[in-house]
C-alpha cells in the first residue's frame, strides 16, 4: 500500500527524491566560473542567461507537429520542406537558431528513424529538448543495428516490404521525420491535424496518433 | 556515385562513426561545405570541407549479421574521409 513505508514514500505515494547534497563536478564548477565572469566582465547579463534557457524551454514538440501538419495540407509547402527543412520552418515563424535542418518522409515503401550514434545531436531548435531514451547508449547503439528490433519495442512494426532508413546524426545537420498522415485523418483541419503528430513520430519510432 | 570511407584511426575529435570506416556506400547527397571538426574542435583554424551524406546498406555495415540486408543507414561524412569506390 502507498502509505505503508513512510521511510521511502511520500504521503502521496510517490519515492521521496534524495536531496541534491552531493559535491558539484568538475564541469558544473566550470559553468558556474565562466558564467560568473562573463557577468561580471559585462559580456552577458543573468537576465540574458535566464531568458535564453526560457527559450529553449519554451521550445516542444507541438512546433515540429505544426509544421508536419502544415506539410500534410500544402503539398507546395512539403517540398519547400523537404528541400530545406530549416528555411521552411523559419518560413512558418519558428525561431530555430543556426540550426540546419534535413525533413525526411515516410511513404509506403520507406520508413525513417533518427539516432545519434556519436553523442545525441537532436533538433532542440524546434522540438525542444529530446527524451531520456534518444541519448541511452542502448538506443544510440542498438538503433543502427537492429532499427527494426527497437522500432518494435517502440510498439512499431514495419512490414518486410517497407524499407527502413536510419539516419545518424553524426555531423552538422539534424533530422526530423516527415511521418505519412494516416487515412483516416482526411478532411481534419491543420490544426486538428497537428494533435496527432506525436513527437516519436517526429523521431521515426512512433507513428501519429488519435489525441487523448 | 560509390565511395568508401577510409579505414584510419586517427585520434582527436572525429565525427565519422567508428562503426562506417572502411564502408562502402552512394553518395545521396551533397550538403555543402563545412568547418572540419578536427580542427575546430581545438580552435585551429578550420578548413572546409564538402560534408556528403552517404547511404550504407545493411549487408555493407554488419555483414552476415545484418538484420534487414537491404536496410540502409544514412551519415554525414566530411569529403576528406571518402575516396572512389
Amino acid at each position: 500500500m502507498p502509505h505503508d513505508n513512510h521511510d521511502t514514500l511520500s504521503t502521496s505515494g510517490h519515492p521521496y527524491r534524495k536531496d541534491d547534497d552531493t559535491a558539484l563536478s568538475y564541469w558544473q564548477v566550470m559553468e558556474i566560473a565562466v558564467r560568473e565572469l562573463l557577468i561580471e566582465k559585462g559580456h552577458i547579463t543573468a537576465v540574458q542567461v535566464h531568458d535564453q534557457i526560457n527559450t529553449m524551454d519554451a521550445r516542444s514538440p507541438a512546433h515540429g507537429a505544426k509544421v508536419v501538419a502544415h506539410a500534410w495540407c500544402n503539398p507546395e509547402f512539403k517540398l519547400a520542406l523537404l528541400a530545406d527543412a530549416a528555411q521552411a520552418s523559419r518560413d512558418m515563424g519558428f525561431d530555430i537558431g543556426p540550426m540546419h535542418l534535413i525533413a525526411v518522409e515516410n511513404t509506403a515503401s520507406v520508413h525513417n528513424v533518427v539516432v545519434c550514434t556519436l553523442c545525441s545531436c537532436y533538433p532542440r531548435n524546434l522540438l525542444g529538448l529530446p527524451p531520456d531514451w534518444y541519448k541511452s547508449r542502448a538506443y544510440r547503439s542498438r538503433t543502427v543495428i537492429e532499427p527494426r528490433k527497437v522500432l518494435s519495442e517502440f510498439g512499431v512494426d514495419i512490414a518486410q516490404d517497407v524499407q527502413v532508413r536510419v539516419h545518424d546524426s553524426t555531423a552538422d545537420m539534424r533530422y526530423i521525420v516527415l511521418p505519412a498522415q494516416p487515412a483516416r485523418t482526411r478532411g481534419l483541419l491543420e490544426n486538428e491535424l497537428a494533435q496527432w503528430v506525436t513527437r516519436d513520430s517526429m523521431i521515426g519510432v512512433g507513428l501519429p496518433q488519435a489525441p487523448n | 556515385m560509390k565511395v568508401r570511407v577510409h579505414n584510419n584511426w586517427p585520434p582527436g575529435h572525429i565525427r565519422t562513426p567508428a562503426y562506417l570506416r572502411g564502408k562502402a556506400g552512394e553518395v545521396e547527397r551533397d550538403i555543402g561545405l563545412f568547418n572540419n571538426p578536427e580542427q575546430n574542435a581545438y580552435r585551429l583554424p578550420p578548413q572546409k570541407s564538402h560534408l556528403v551524406r552517404i547511404r550504407f546498406t545493411m549487408s555493407e555495415v554488419w555483414g552476415d549479421a545484418a538484420e534487414t540486408p537491404d536496410d540502409v543507414i544514412e551519415a554525414e561524412i566530411y569529403a576528406h574521409w571518402l575516396e572512389p569506390a
